[in-house]
């Protein structure tokens, strides 16, 4: 099959790849960038293991294109850290407790960096609708709820000192 | 410091500890099979059968191996020569590893496809063409005993002993009883009360969100094999590895890295990982395997399909004076159920609950039908789920028979905190327990006088646009298997194992032969440590699922980490604190009796001053121990269990029917755990929410069903009910503590109660919306289109 020159900035870095264009962005991200914290649970949709953000939108990677994101932005969860300092959400999960096997994490982190970027001061309901498209398998979800919370909170802050 | 704050330091066992394993996670640093990547690795795929039950007339591969960066197409043709076309099973039976002449359910594995990567595997997949010859299938248990039926196992013919006793038909796989027959039939005949109902435990999968898959390596120059793989249980998996191909097992090394849940899916040895190694040694290189979806919830381990008659005799008082139950149990087309080999029911035979029957019988009958086969332990011991399930709904039919309240009968026929341990009529010598404690501080808490109240005012409402339902449970379950002169798999019993290693400098490593699939053995197993040799949980590694590494364990389910392998590092713990005392007495000049032990440190009596740290004690161990001593600090042990544990909870759950949609509304969801000893809180509270969450979506969606031709209609997550966080109910947890007398700590196992206890909770909560009604039981899924059909049926609907 023929391949398809595509360039992507992931994570803040160009990537510049031949690809089939029936690569998916999931498999972009995990074989051709080795960024493998976005998981394959399903494919079709539902999961949400592979959530990443795409140009400033959360979307589903295993029913992405990678030829449809050339010149786009990605940001998965390897890149939420920032200078060995972990994000909100990220430490929002581990004080938390919202997270168990870890398989859905990555996803639900990006969800959630997305999610709290959309609407910063959520209620718990407008929590749980918000991730109603990444499913969970172990936390049944109070933590995880309580996690994004913590780190709404925690976003919320420095605007509060600013103010 | 002072003494409670050295305690503290340590993180120990009752500490909230957060968890070690996250920071990976969070990171996207986690290690799952999926993300291995070995140099020249090629990627296999699976060519599966549409029909359920067909004969294989030809299979075509020359179309998929003309595909360029396709290396390999392979039948059970070619399996045969290395006698690996079929493999046996944990229940004593075979099942096919690639289809031999026939396929016996959809979605049966027919050959595998090796190519470059994933895209051209699949390619090749399309490009295969099987010829079929299609067979009736079967796939109601029931008609499958019929002596007409299809023979199913013709590679079974004329084979009337099986692993369990006489094969009566050619479709029965084993019958196995336990209790008094005798006895319970002679209390049935003269009890004054008895009621009776069939109760289905419909077909589940146990969906963990990483399905499975293996990364195979084969070296055909050393000979050794190493396979990454998603397993709950990689020493007993080396071990059938190893004697399946012949390679001595000091040449095999399986890895179980992280695991994305598994819920007793991942304890089988499933056909791909059997395939993906051949083709690793044929082939000379590395071979990954990772299934989809679909393939997952089509053609790995089920759990229940359990059709089950149940009876209970009584007095009109409601004293239960016995149980007998009858079940057909399908196990699809190879019985390849995950039980102790003497167990082909597993502990159904805890289904005496918590009540002190005097006479009880139950038998199980074990049914070949054309769907997929397993029939493993989905997040409970092996078939407890099942067992309480039919028990709960007995003594709530019997106490509505008798218009009886449900706690109060539950009151009357506990066994008393006293009567522990507690000879059960099956045989079970229940540990210890306190159920009367527990069931008054739900009631209590959940001021259950309030909710029939407000239920009595409800039902005498004929506007009242909902039903209101209270369901309450009392579960006890059995944990830890087990001890070896019951159970075994495959002949090895299942001991569980520890080797802890002091460093000089006060650290410490410990390896297991368990593997988490999430539940935070590394966090939690660090803290049983820290207590029982005081040093802190953060100087702990724990590491487990490397056979080459670990000492050989029986792996993570049935919640026996905790009880089997928690002892063991307590046990092992305890011998380096023997040592260690030697090494102290040496030290501080004194004999050994003449040392206290207090948080961290060996104290001279009498004299706080005098004093050795463990951490002293590590340092001393490899640069002076006592004379005749050997140096160094560490110490293995095997645990085998003199006894199962027995952990119990009581359940409330009140619901809301909405009478127009049949919509159930959980309105509340109380759950009382008793564990014994409580190692991490936030780790056992975590655990009860994800358990809860799953029981939720067994008892309201989860199903797996087929058409008469045995097509499995929902077999992707747009059809199988995984609940999201806008559906899952709010739990609220609570706990009584009586420890395991037998456990080293006192720990009972934790995670699969919430399962178990929640599914006959939300069908108690369900049923009781109705039972005004006259109605006394109703078939899972509770789904809205079930229930609002039993709306139109009491005559209630809106």
């Amino acid at each position: 099959m023929s391949k398809k020159l595509i360039r992507v900035k992931v994570n803040g870095k160009m990537v510049e790849k031949a690809v089939e264009p029936r690569m998916l962005l999931v498999h972009f991200l995990r074989e051709e960038c080795n960024l493998t914290g976005a998981h394959i649970g399903c494919e079709t949709s539902h999961c949400g293991a592979c959530t990443v953000d795409l140009d400033g939108q959360s979307v589903k990677a295993c029913t992405h294109l990678a030829v449809q994101c050339d010149g786009s932005e990605v940001l998965t969860v390897e890149g939420l850290a920032q200078g060995g300092v972990l994000h909100a959400v990220q430490e929002g999960f581990y004080k938390e407790h919202g997270l168990q096997c870890g398989f859905c994490t990555p996803g639900m982190l990006m969800r959630t960096y997305r999610l709290l970027q959309e609407n910063p001061n959520p209620t718990e309901e407008e929590v749980r609708a918000g991730i109603s498209g990444n499913l969970c398998r172990c936390t049944g979800y109070q933590n995880i709820v309580k996690a994004i919370l913590y780190a709404a909170a925690k976003l919320r802050e420095p605007q509060k000192e600013a103010a | 410091m002072n003494a409670p704050d050295r305690r503290a330091a340590l993180e120990g066992v009752g500490d909230s500890r957060l968890r070690k394993e996250d920071a990976r996670f969070i990171q996207g640093k986690g290690n799952y099979v999926d993300d291995m990547k070995l140099p020249g690795m090629l990627h296999m795929d699976i060519v599966r059968s549409p029909l359920a039950h067909a004969r294989i007339k030809k299979i075509h591969k020359e179309a998929a191996l003309a595909i360029p960066g396709v290396y390999a197409v392979l039948t059970a043709d070619d399996l045969k020569p290395l006698k690996l076309h079929w493999m046996p099973t944990l229940a004593g039976d075979v099942a096919a590893v690639l289809a031999d002449t026939k396929v016996h359910f959809q979605m049966q594995e027919v050959a595998v496809v090796i190519a470059d990567d994933r895209y051209i595997a699949a390619d090749a997949v399309e490009a295969v063409e099987v010829e079929y010859e299609e067979l009736p299938a079967v796939i109601d248990p029931y008609k499958a005993l019929e002596p007409g039926a299809p023979v199913l196992r013709e590679d079974l013919a004329g084979k009337t002993e099986g692993a369990h006793g006489k094969r009566e038909h050619h479709n029965h796989i084993f019958t196995w009883e336990s209790g008094d027959k005798t006895a319970t039939d002679a209390v049935f005949a003269s009890a004054p009360v008895t009621a009776k109902e069939h109760i289905v435990y419909p077909r589940v999968h146990p969906c963990p969100l990483e399905t499975c898959g293996c990364v195979a390596s084969f070296d055909p120059v050393r000979g050794e094999l190493t396979t990454y793989m998603t397993s709950q249980a990689p020493h007993i998996v080396r071990t059938v590895v190893s004697m399946l191909s012949g390679i001595p097992e000091s040449k095999v090394r399986i890895v179980s890295p992280d695991i994305g849940g598994g819920f007793g899916n991942k304890v089988g040895v499933y056909p791909g990982y059997v395939c993906a190694i051949v083709a690793s040694i044929v082939l000379g290189r590395p071979v990954k395997w990772v299934e989809d979806r679909i393939e997952n919830i089509s053609s790995t381990a089920f759990a229940r399909d359990y059709h089950m008659d149940g009876e209970i005799a009584a007095t009109r008082e409601g004293r239960i004076l016995g149980l007998r139950v009858n079940v057909i149990a399908d196990h699809g087309a190879f019985d390849a159920c995950a039980d102790p080999s003497k167990f082909p029911a597993g502990m159904f035979h805890i289904c005496s609950g918590s009540y002190d029957i005097r006479a009880a019988y139950c038998q199980v009958k074990g049914v070949y039908t054309n769907k997929a086969t397993g029939g493993v332990a989905y997040r409970c011991s092996f078939r407890v789920t099942e067992a309480v399930y039919v028990i709960e709904r007995l003594v709530d039919i019997l106490a509505q028979q008798l218009g009886m309240d449900k706690a109060e009968i539950r009151a009357k026929n506990f066994i008393r905190k006293e009567q522990f341990p507690y000879k059960s009529p099956f045989g079970f010598e229940y540990d210890s327990g306190d159920y009367h404690r527990g069931l008054q501080k739900v009631l209590d808490a959940c001021d259950y006088k309030g909710l029939r109240a407000e239920q009595t005012a409800k039902r005498a409402d004929p506007n009242s646009p909902t039903l209101m339902g209270i369901g309450l449970v009392s579960f006890t379950e059995v944990m830890g298997a087990g001890p070896s002169k019951m159970c075994d798999i495959l002949g090895v019993g299942m001991f569980d194992s520890c080797e802890i290693r002091v460093h000089p400098t006060g650290s410490a490593i410990a390896r297991m032969g368990t593997i988490s699939t999430g539940q935070g053995h590394q966090t939690t197993y660090a803290q049983i440590i820290a207590t029982e040799l005081g040093l802190p949980s953060e100087l702990i590694q724990v590491e487990e699922g490397d056979t080459s590494t670990a000492p050989y364990g029986l792996g993570t389910y049935g919640s026996r980490s905790t009880p089997v392998a928690g002892a063991a590092i307590a046990m092992a713990a305890r011998k380096i604190h023997a040592k260690a005392r030697k090494i102290a007495a040496n030290l501080l000049e004194v004999g050994e009796s003449d040392l206290d032990w207090e948080i961290d440190r060996f104290k001279v009596k009498g004299d706080d001053a005098r004093f050795k740290t463990m951490k002293d004690i590590a340092w001393a161990a490899y640069n002076q121990p006592p004379a005749g001593l050997e140096p160094g600090l560490e110490a293995v042990h095997y645990y085998d269990p003199p006894n199962f544990t027995f952990p119990f909870g009581i359940y409330l759950c009140v619901v809301d029917i909405d009478r127009g949609t049949g919509e159930t509304k959980v309105r509340r969801f109380y759950a009382l755990d008793d564990c014994g000893t409580r190692i991490n809180p936030m780790i056992i509270e975590g655990q009860l929410h994800g358990g809860l969450t799953e029981g939720y979506a067994v008892a309201m969606g989860q199903q797996m069903p087929f058409d008469a031709q045995g097509n499995l209609l929902g077999n992707t997550l747009m059809d199988y009910f995984l609940p999201t966080a806008v559906e899952t109910p709010k739990w609220e947890t609570d706990h009584t503590v009586t420890p395991s007398p037998h456990h080293p700590i006192g720990a009972k196992g934790v995670a699969e109660s919430p399962h178990v206890g929640s599914i006959p909770t939300f069908t108690s909560a369900v049923v009781d919306a109705f039972a005004h009604l006259g109605v006394r039981h109703m078939e899972m899924p509770h789904s809205a289109y079930r229930v609002w059909q039993q709306l139109q049926q009491s005559g209630v609907a809106l």
